[in-house]
């Protein structure tokens, strides 16, 4: 009982620092790749440079996702584009301009805020060298090369307004192959290609000498980059926001870009050295890159989130079977709900807790709680279940009262498989809570989904690392737990899963 | 205080097959009855409906007296002593726990228990060095002996015993027949011996019920049920021990 009320305690508290947060911080959001990082960072430093308090929450997987979390308040802001607005959020037939977009957002209480100044959209791109020696500046010029060779992304070629609509607005006379988007700037590199697709703030455009043709015919539709705020977000905070509008054009944008995937800078740092050079800033802050503090920090969340999940799915899966093992239908139905709900992509359940649950760390905890309840119910009710016969039978006889017959035989029995259960749970959860950062509950995923967008292998095992750790101490902890509580004999017959 | 267990028309079905059509029978304090059938007789389900492990469709069952209580039916069982074949012991209690279980669950002092679970196994024949041993780590007849400790640990008033011999080697049997004897002298108790052995129960029981197929053949003392068999089958139960020693 004392657990049980424990968990709902921390459940609260989590609840209410929560809405406590909302009140005087401004949390920004970011998605989950380099730009969508550094902008959120860079709206971030400057609040914060005018003594805001900011919570940053970073890294929510997708447009919905964050899009849902600014709904609920979770953040306050967060950098996105209008042609994403258009497509993803309102679902629109056709292309609204800047003035149809922030009228369609008023009734959703949403504020766009004034362009940065760039527009994130397809390109095409050649090597400056060519660009030099064929003339080529606008995708009209490439007309009169018909011996060019195109070598275009997958997704640009089956996108509807990617390389079919172009060819003929353009009236292009070169036909194109795939190739891998990765790879695409070696092969034009290696003079294997001519002519690739890009996102227009690539960093590598920079890196790798590469020019944008112009796209003068207007055909790809515009992303600008924009912070996208809630209504009710401090009215002073967002004006402060827009000191930044038109500060970062398309080369500004790949440099920063760069400055992260090339150049191995923190988000921070070049967010940092990008403010002061736009004298929105007094000084460049260097950063220490300390690894052990948001080490520990990130270990410590990640506890926090399995161990919770993990011990409010022992008190309720155990309960749940003690109440229903004796009888089969209701074990059966049970079993089946809990394994529907392990059936779930680990990444949708915790998609489909935003609207009940939000994001952060509720919501995360709530969904491995849901995964660990399988496994503990399971081994609970079949340890229960298949106790021998004769021993119940004697039991009873005996004199134990049902209750005594639970505590001295049936739950010592049963030890075995319970504890496996609950062990299997708690790996699982501790691999699973790994995706919870992409909902922003923190923890080891937080370094793993960074990495990953920066394509950072050092980040990516800062994540990984200590959670495989943490998995095999969970391992050897619980392998110490039933030693101590279980004879030896009764041990290697029954601990299998 | 004839009748400490007393059947009244009882019958009994699984499955919609009868073990007992209707029986009455009544057992005299303080002795050892022998109940003798063959397996599928029914002399399982007799025990269980004294402790109430099993219920009676129809008749009336009396136990010390009064019909099986439906409430606190644990506190009824604590004065009925019970050792089955196999044992039954706890796989993952060492033998002293086994045997001291229900003290525990009694409320009983450590001290009371040890010096109780003590005096059991001395009287059962069992090594003390045993008692800290798991019941898969003692044999077939220690792990017997075990048992009617168990059984013995609250003193009841009656014990029911299911083949409780049948996993020993004959010679290591009759010793724990001897110490079994023993200990009803110390200690006596209404004893109900359920055996397909018809010379274990002649050796123990003062008292024989024959039973075949839920059905009463002869019941009264062991002299009188040996010298003039009623039926023939219990002719031919008998026919094996006539000689023996």
């Amino acid at each position: 009982m004392p657990l049980k009320r424990m968990f709902f305690v921390v459940l609260a508290l989590l609840v209410t620092s929560k809405a406590i947060a909302q009140t005087d911080v401004i949390n920004v959001g970011s998605k989950t790749f380099t730009e969508s990082y550094v902008l959120a960072e860079i709206m971030a430093q400057l609040l914060e440079i005018n003594d805001y308090k900011v919570t940053r929450r970073f890294g929510f997987a997708g447009t919905l996702i964050s899009f849902r979390a600014l709904r609920n308040g979770e953040i306050d802001v967060y950098p996105e584009y209008t042609g994403t607005i258009n497509e993803v959020i309102l679902e629109s037939q056709r292309t609204l301009n800047l003035a149809e977009l922030s009228a369609a957002l008023a009734p959703i209480e949403l504020d766009l805020l004034s362009p940065l100044g760039f527009n994130n959209t397809y390109a095409l791109t050649v090597k400056k060298s060519l660009a030099e020696r064929l003339q080529l500046e606008k995708i009209s010029d490439l007309t009169q090369y018909p011996i060019l060779r195109f070598g275009l992304s997958h997704e640009f070629r089956d996108r509807a307004d990617g390389w079919s609509g172009l060819k003929d607005i353009y009236a292009l006379p070169q036909s194109s192959s795939g190739i891998e988007h990765g790879l695409a700037y070696q092969a034009l590199l290696m003079d294997e290609i001519d002519v690739t697709d890009a996102y227009s703030t690539d960093a590598e455009l920079l890196h790798y000498d590469l020019v944008i043709l112009q796209d003068d015919l207007g055909y790809f539709p515009s992303y600008l980059a924009l912070p996208l705020a809630r209504q009710d977000m401090n009215a002073n905070a967002k004006e402060i926001l827009t000191l930044l509008t038109d500060r970062i054009d398309a080369n500004i944008m790949q440099s920063l870009n760069a400055q992260v995937i090339i150049d191995g800078k923190t988000f921070s740092e070049v967010a940092s050295e990008f403010l002061f050079e736009q004298n929105l800033s007094r000084t460049v802050h260097s950063d220490s890159r300390d690894l052990w503090p948001s080490l520990v920090r990130n270990t410590l969340t990640h506890l926090k989130l399995t161990g919770i999940a993990v011990l409010a799915a022992c008190i309720i899966g155990l309960t749940l079977a003690l109440a229903v093992y004796r009888s089969k239908p209701l074990s059966r139905i049970l079993l089946y709900t809990a394994g529907l709900l392990q059936t779930i992509p680990s990444i949708a359940l915790l998609a489909l807790m935003i609207p009940l649950a939000g994001v952060g760390q509720l919501p995360a905890i709530i969904a491995l709680f849901l995964y660990s309840l399988l496994p503990i119910t399971r081994n609970a009710i079949t340890a229960l279940t298949t106790i021998d016969p004769l021993i119940q039978q004697v039991a009873q006889a005996l004199g134990l009262s049902t209750r005594q017959q639970l505590r001295y035989v049936y739950l010592p029995l049963s030890l075995p498989h319970l504890l496996s259960g609950i062990r299997i749970a708690a790996v699982v959860s501790i691999g699973t809570a790994t995706l919870a950062a992409f909902i922003g509950a923190g923890g080891l995923g937080e370094p793993i989904v960074t990495g990953l967008a920066l394509n950072n292998t050092g980040l990516i095992l800062q994540g990984a690392l200590p959670a495989a750790l943490l998995a095999l101490l969970t391992e050897l902890t619980f392998e110490g737990i039933e030693r101590g509580l279980v004879p030896p004999h009764l041990i290697s017959s029954q601990s299998t899963s | 205080m004839d009748g400490i267990i007393d059947f009244q028309s009882v019958s009994k079905r699984y499955n919609n097959t009868a073990v007992f059509g209707s029986l009455s029978l009544v057992l005299k304090p303080g002795v050892i009855t022998g109940v003798v059938g063959e397996s599928g007789s029914g002399k399982s389900t007799l025990l269980q409906l004294i402790n109430g492990l099993v219920r009676p469709d129809f008749g009336l069952i009396k136990v010390f007296g009064q019909p099986i209580p439906s409430e606190n039916l644990p506190i009824f069982r604590r004065r009925i002593g019970y050792a089955v074949q196999g044992t039954g012991l706890f796989p993952h209690l060492r033998a002293e726990r086994n045997i001291g279980l229900m003290g525990k669950v009694e409320g009983w002092n450590p001290e009371k228990t040890e010096s109780r679970i003590e005096q059991l196994m001395l009287l059962m024949g069992l090594n003390l060095r045993l008692r800290t041993r798991y019941p898969h780590q003692l044999s077939g007849g220690q792990q017997q002996r075990v048992g009617i400790c168990r059984a013995m640990l609250l003193k009841p008033e009656i014990l029911l015993l299911d083949e409780p011999f049948s996993g020993a080697d004959p010679p290591t049997r009759v010793a724990i027949h001897e110490r079994f004897l023993d200990l009803m002298v110390a200690e006596p108790a209404t004893v109900v011996l359920v055996t397909h052995d018809m010379q274990e129960a002649l050796r123990l029981s003062s008292e024989l019920v024959i039973i075949r197929e839920g059905k009463v053949l002869q019941m009264g003392s062991a002299k009188e049920v040996v010298n003039n068999p009623n039926d023939e089958y219990v002719e031919k139960l008998l026919g094996n021990t006539t000689h023996a020693p």
